[in-house]
């Protein structure tokens, strides 16, 4: 698959959030305003992107040679939560003003399902290091697009009379409900049609 | 020995993880979309929590402050990978379908919430409790999700394979009509959303 088909299929077409429900908690979680869903979603980024070549390197360099690959989920988990870690640590000394933005939103990034998940599915793809590079970092992308659109949409019905036990949570899923519709519109199709696959 | 009854209920209804606390939602609106895969994903969590929620607690008192999240994560790390590897060798249609889910069940806030909140703090025989206890609303939740999403979706709801039965049921109004977006991902949303609203407002009239 070319890499713009890559950038596609993650960011759209099977967009983590919308399509395939991985890291809902803090979608859901961080989207009450646009300033915070930014933040999470450039954190989200950045390390799927750094996380999707380590744990490549580790699975191909370390795993595949000493027939270990049922260790896949215990290494890949602990290799993401020390990169977390490190990446706090660098980030604070390099710099104060970006760690400022991003702080907060690191710790909880360990637990997000879709560090692991582009991890798992890289590998299920067999991709090569490029690719899960490109889809590390598109996946990202679809990330940090939905979760953005979710906190506007969110800060537009702060000010809506909406029913009391419809408030905060319900509404929210029924918002992502709906934008998981528009969504539909990109389907394999998309890449059939660009003539990328 | 007093058993604490109370531990067990809890997770049921009152702090129910899918609906009330609303925890680990990737693996509940992914893999609803047919009975077996809800059932097949409870059998994993439960396994999961139930011996984290034992280990963890009978460990609390060895493992260090500094380093009680990394040694949770590498405990349910290694129950997990166990559940693969169970899944993946005696059902191996279950384990297909689950796909990437079952992974994922590492990062389930459920597991490390309890283990966190409830496992780290009390007994071997509460932690038990309690793990049963939230499993089993899980899989009420998860089911609930997953039958609604199945009938309505494809008018179908699918069980286990048994001698001759195929394991699928036809409903026979729902099998021609389906409303195909409930099996599809906004379907999911949608439904989550009105089950949570539907939750909430019940909770807020107990309260008066």
């Amino acid at each position: 698959m070319s890499y713009i088909a890559i950038l596609l299929t993650f960011i759209f077409i099977n967009n983590f959030i919308l399509v395939q429900f991985l890291g809902l908690c803090p979608f859901i979680g961080v989207s009450k305003n646009s300033a915070n869903a930014i933040g999470m979603g450039a954190s989200v980024t950045f390390v799927t992107t750094v996380a999707s070549v380590v744990t490549w390197a580790i699975y191909y360099f370390l795993l595949v040679p000493m027939s270990l690959q049922y260790l896949q989920t215990l290494t890949f988990i602990l290799v993401i939560a020390s990169l977390v870690q490190l990446l706090e640590m660098v980030i604070r000394k390099i710099s104060p003003a970006l760690y400022q933005a991003l702080g907060i939103y690191l710790p909880l990034i360990t637990t997000n399902c879709a560090v692991l998940g582009i991890a798992i599915i890289n590998i299920t793809n067999g991709y090569n290091v490029m690719e899960a590079f490109t889809a590390g970092f598109a996946a990202g992308a679809g990330f940090t697009l939905a979760i953005v659109l979710m906190s506007n949409i969110r800060e537009k019905l702060d000010l809506m009379p909406v029913r009391r036990a419809f408030r905060g949570m319900p509404i929210a899923f029924i918002s992502a409900g709906i934008m998981a519709l528009s969504f539909m519109a990109f389907d394999k199709s998309l890449l059939t049609n660009l003539h990328l696959v | 020995m007093k058993m604490n009854w109370n531990e067990l209920t809890k997770g049921i209804f009152k702090e129910n993880p899918v609906f009330i606390i609303v925890l680990g939602l990737c693996p509940v609106l992914g893999v609803s979309t047919q009975v077996s895969n809800a059932i097949g994903m409870s059998a994993g969590v439960l396994f999961v929590l139930l011996f984290s929620n034992l280990l963890i607690s009978a460990l609390r008192n060895f493992i260090p402050d500094s380093i009680h999240i990394p040694a949770y994560i590498v405990i349910i790390a290694s129950l997990v990978t166990i559940t693969e590897m169970v899944m993946h060798a005696f059902v191996p249609a279950v384990y297909s379908a689950l796909g990437v889910y079952l992974p994922l069940i590492v990062v389930n806030c459920i597991i490390l919430g309890r283990a966190e909140a409830f496992a780290a703090r009390n007994t071997v025989v509460d932690s038990i409790l309690d793990a049963i206890g939230m499993s089993i609303g899980f899989a009420l939740g998860l089911t609930l999700i997953a039958l609604i999403r199945e009938l309505f979706g494809s008018g179908t709801i699918t069980l286990f394979a048994i001698g001759g039965f195929d394991g699928v049921i036809r409903i026979p109004w729902f099998y021609n009509n389906p409303i195909r977006v409930m099996s599809l991902a906004p379907g999911a949303l949608l439904l989550m959303g009105y089950l949570k609203a539907f939750f909430d407002w019940k909770g807020a009239r107990k309260e008066g």
